[in-house]
């Protein structure tokens, strides 16, 4: 594989794929560092975890796989997923949730189908799925806003990551989406349920949620970010936030007491980070712009879907699987025109125009 | 809907860094010292070798025919220059694999001796077929690369009623600046060659697309049309590969030829700019098609610029008049960097398809570690035909060449651009060229096979009937026998 063979082009571009991978990694900084500074020590501790045990997994695998390690570590993909999975965990998740998400991640996510460039499902929201379905309680235990050096100090954080939280009730509360959710269940109606939601603070990210997902506009503007670099496209991103915006106000605007407005939709839980980060991993989403935003659009609509009316509080995960699913399929059936020729394949027929 | 993702004019192409300027504030060097030897291969076009009609120790003056056109897709080839031809031989030819094909080597006698000349009182009152046969006796082909005889492409656009003549002056690879040079500094005569080929084929306009990176070039080519009504210069972006004839069509005019077809089907040609000159030179100058001008770059090259080169100096020799630092040259690379060859050996002639010379050094051709592709798709964005090369790859690694051909793996045209931006640097378009030679070999073994059992068939017919003769035969002889020893029984019968 490393015998190229002397052919044109005998230029190439600079962009590598690592430089792509620091790319994105910058692009998240912010967001996350935003969720350690008002999650305090505890999340800080959770994001090492996962980062590092996410490089581990990544070294494992490809050890058993019998392949030189660095030149792949070096690359920077295992990093940006393990970033992806603690951005994804409850700020105050014990320490093992974030070693077995990225064991996940990494080693079903990813190694399983074969490595890099290989996988069908967004490692991500694949560890983040399974965790959720296996560890119910530890994956949705909201800590409270507690920032750093106001919050628990760096010993009593230790004990929070590596030994559980004693006080859990005290410390800890619902997200926007669960409580919505659980208040449904007993007959409330909005806009009673969210009378202490402040959309401003939502959108800044002073609120319960997962450790990188809460600031919309430090995820957005990441977002924006890495779009101006050329990274990702605007097709995916588009799409799905349009998609979402669109099926929340029809539903809201028709039954505004049961169905949450489009802004509470959009600034909370993972869309944001999903809409810019996850959805558009290159590997599980579509190859053309136009499979790209049926892609979007698709995921969009799953998340108002599961949302609005499934058991889950949040629904960005199994949208993204699913949606990850389909991808083969998009790409079978949605190719690019070809010069000359009709979408079909047929050349142009010049003899009628 | 489906249109909205698709740019009806421009789809695809990369912006590569151009290193243009190194050579484009030269003036074209026409100092070059007429080589001792000359090395003139026999075939420097699309189609049938050219047959030589000198012998060893003949005297050839500069611009006498070497070896004449051999039917009806093909171009002769004259002496560059003055002197004595010292061997008719097989030598390297200047392609990837340097393998030797039948040249004619002149010892220059340094007369630079014309033969007779023969021009025309006015070229312009020449009839299209005078014209197109001027232009096929001097040898002139497709100067941009694809050297397909320009005679029988003028012809050919006399038959098919054209409207446009497309001049692709559109030089969209790196490095080269040759086609640039010549419309900065010789703007008017390449407008006659314009109208003379416009002339050639009956046809009424002509485009002649130059990509913005070249504004000087665009004002001079504007400046020599002015009083043509008939030949409108424009603008395209700069953007490979704009140079792609079909993409240049679709950006001037919004048509697209057929996948099947060619431009005549839709009543264009397309000619190279540098070929608008050769016509030139061939009829109102009546020389034929024995130098060009020649870009001479890369990093390993001291005093970069363009020289016009006689055909059939050994590339050895332009890079040493250039000054190349052989400790630095990585590569040598005919034509431009993206679609151009590499030689393994400088000691081939400069052919009539030689827009460049580059001599890259190891920065220049830096190449990382291939790694897996992690389908970002940007090979899918910036193809201009359309295709999905991570797609092609992939099934061109798990041997499935039909696959590959579903998706397109014939309409891909190897400009590059794939391999060009892929972070992971897969050599897609060599993925292709490969498939495709596959397909080639896979075709010839079928045909091969097929006339095989076709053989086998008329063998057997053959001898089927050669079996049924021989019985028919027999069975005559039998009855001949027994006719004869008929008529002897009834004779002895009757002398009893």
């Amino acid at each position: 594989m490393n015998a190229k063979p002397i052919s044109g082009p005998h230029v190439v571009a600079t962009r590598r794929v690592d430089q792509i991978m620091r790319l994105v990694i910058i692009a998240l900084a912010p967001a996350t560092a935003w969720g350690v500074l008002i999650f305090g020590w505890p999340a800080f501790y959770l994001l090492i975890v996962t980062v590092f045990s996410a490089l581990a997994f990544e070294a494992i695998c490809l050890k058993m796989k019998g392949v030189a390690a660095t030149p792949f570590l070096r690359d920077g993909s295992a990093i940006v997923t393990g970033l992806l999975v603690a951005m994804t965990l409850p700020p105050w998740a014990p320490w093992w949730i974030g070693v077995v998400g990225s064991a996940l991640a990494i080693m079903l996510g990813k190694h399983v189908y074969g490595g890099l460039g290989q996988n069908l499902f967004n490692p991500a929201m694949l560890a983040r799925v399974a965790l959720l379905i296996s560890f119910p309680i530890e994956m949705t235990t909201w800590a409270n806003v507690s920032p750093l050096f106001i919050g628990p100090g760096v010993f009593d954080s230790f004990a929070i990551t590596f030994s559980g939280l004693d006080n859990a009730d005290a410390v800890t509360g619902a997200t926007t989406l669960g409580l919505v959710k659980t208040e449904f269940s007993q007959n409330h109606v909005l806009p009673g349920i969210l009378k202490d939601y402040s959309s401003l603070l939502a959108f800044i990210g002073w609120e319960r949620g997962s450790l990188g997902e809460t600031s919309t506009l430090l995820i957005l503007a990441g977002g924006i970010w890495l779009m101006r670099q050329g990274v990702i496209k605007w097709h995916i991103p588009v799409s799905l936030l349009l998609t979402i915006f669109v099926f929340a106000g029809i539903f809201h605007l028709w039954d505004s007491k049961h169905y949450l407005g489009p802004w509470v939709h959009l600034n909370s839980g993972a869309v944001m980070l999903v809409a810019f980060f996850i959805a558009t991993d290159y590997v599980t989403s579509p190859n053309t712009p136009l499979g790209q935003v049926i892609f979007g659009a698709g995921c969009g609509l799953l998340i108002f879907v599961i949302r609005s009316w499934g058991g889950y509080p949040e629904g960005t995960g199994f949208a993204i699987l699913l949606m990850n699913a389909t991808t083969p399929l998009i790409d079978h059936y949605i190719r690019p025109r070809i010069y000359g020729r009709y979408r079909n394949g047929k050349p142009l027929d010049i003899s009628n125009p | 809907m489906l249109a909205l993702f698709e740019n009806p004019r421009l789809r695809g192409g990369i912006h590569a860094e151009e290193h243009k300027l190194e050579t484009s504030i030269y003036n074209i060097d026409s100092d070059f010292p007429l080589p001792k030897k000359l090395y003139i291969p026999v075939q420097q076009h699309v189609g049938k070798p050219a047959e030589p009609v000198v012998k060893v120790g003949d005297k050839v003056l500069k611009g006498q025919l070497l070896a004449y056109s051999q039917g009806t897709i093909s171009a002769p080839v004259h002496a560059p220059t003055s002197g004595i031809i010292a061997d008719v031989k097989d030598f390297p030819a200047p392609h990837p694999s340097a393998l030797p094909i039948r040249t004619v080597v002149i010892e220059a006698d340094g007369l630079d001796q014309w033969g007779a000349i023969e021009i025309p009182s006015d070229p312009f009152q020449l009839s299209p077929e005078e014209i197109c046969s001027r232009v096929g006796i001097a040898g002139v082909v497709g100067l941009g690369g694809a050297v397909f005889p320009s005679a029988v492409k003028l012809s050919l656009g006399r038959k098919n009623k054209i409207h446009t003549l497309l001049i692709n002056a559109g030089e969209c690879e790196p490095y080269l600046t040759c086609d640039d040079r010549l419309m900065q500094e010789r703007a008017e005569q390449i407008v006659a060659g314009i109208r003379l080929m416009l002339r050639g084929m009956d046809a009424p306009k002509a485009l002649v697309g130059i990509e913005d990176n070249k504004p000087e070039a665009f004002l001079a080519m504007q400046k020599a049309s002015q009083h043509y009504p008939q030949i409108v210069v424009s603008q395209v972006p700069t953007r490979y590969p704009m140079g792609w004839d079909r993409q240049m069509l679709r950006y001037l005019t919004g048509q697209e030829i057929p996948a099947d077809g060619r431009a005549t089907d839709i009543g264009v040609v397309v000619h190279n700019v540098a070929t608008a000159y050769a016509v030139y030179k061939a009829i109102c100058l009546g020389e034929p098609l024995i130098s060009r001008v020649v870009t001479v770059s890369g990093a390993a090259i001291r005093q970069p610029r363009n020289v016009e080169v006689p055909i059939g100096t050994l590339m050895s020799e332009v890079l040493a008049y250039c000054g190349v630092d052989k400790s630095k040259m990585a590569r040598l690379v005919m034509g431009g960097p993206m679609m151009g060859d590499a030689l393994p050996i400088a000691e081939v002639p400069v052919v009539k398809a030689c827009n460049g010379v580059l001599a890259l050094s190891h920065a220049e051709i830096e190449e990382p570690e291939v790694q897996p592709c992690i389908r970002c798709s940007s090979c899918v964005g910036v193809c201009p035909v359309g295709l999905l090369p991570l797609e092609m790859a992939s099934r061109i690694r798990a041997n499935q060449l039909d696959a590959a051909v579903d998706l397109g793996l014939k309409d891909c045209i190897s400009c590059g651009s794939c391999s060009y931006v892929c972070p992971s640097n897969i050599p897609l378009v060599h993925y292709f060229k490969f498939a495709s030679g596959e397909l080639v070999k896979r075709q010839q073994a079928e045909h091969k096979s097929e006339q095989t059992k076709r053989l086998i068939d008329e063998r057997n017919n053959r001898m089927e009937r050669a079996r049924l003769e021989a019985e028919a035969e027999a069975l005559r002889a039998q009855e001949a026998r027994a006719a004869r020893a008929a008529a002897l029984k009834a004779q002895q019968e009757e002398d009893a």
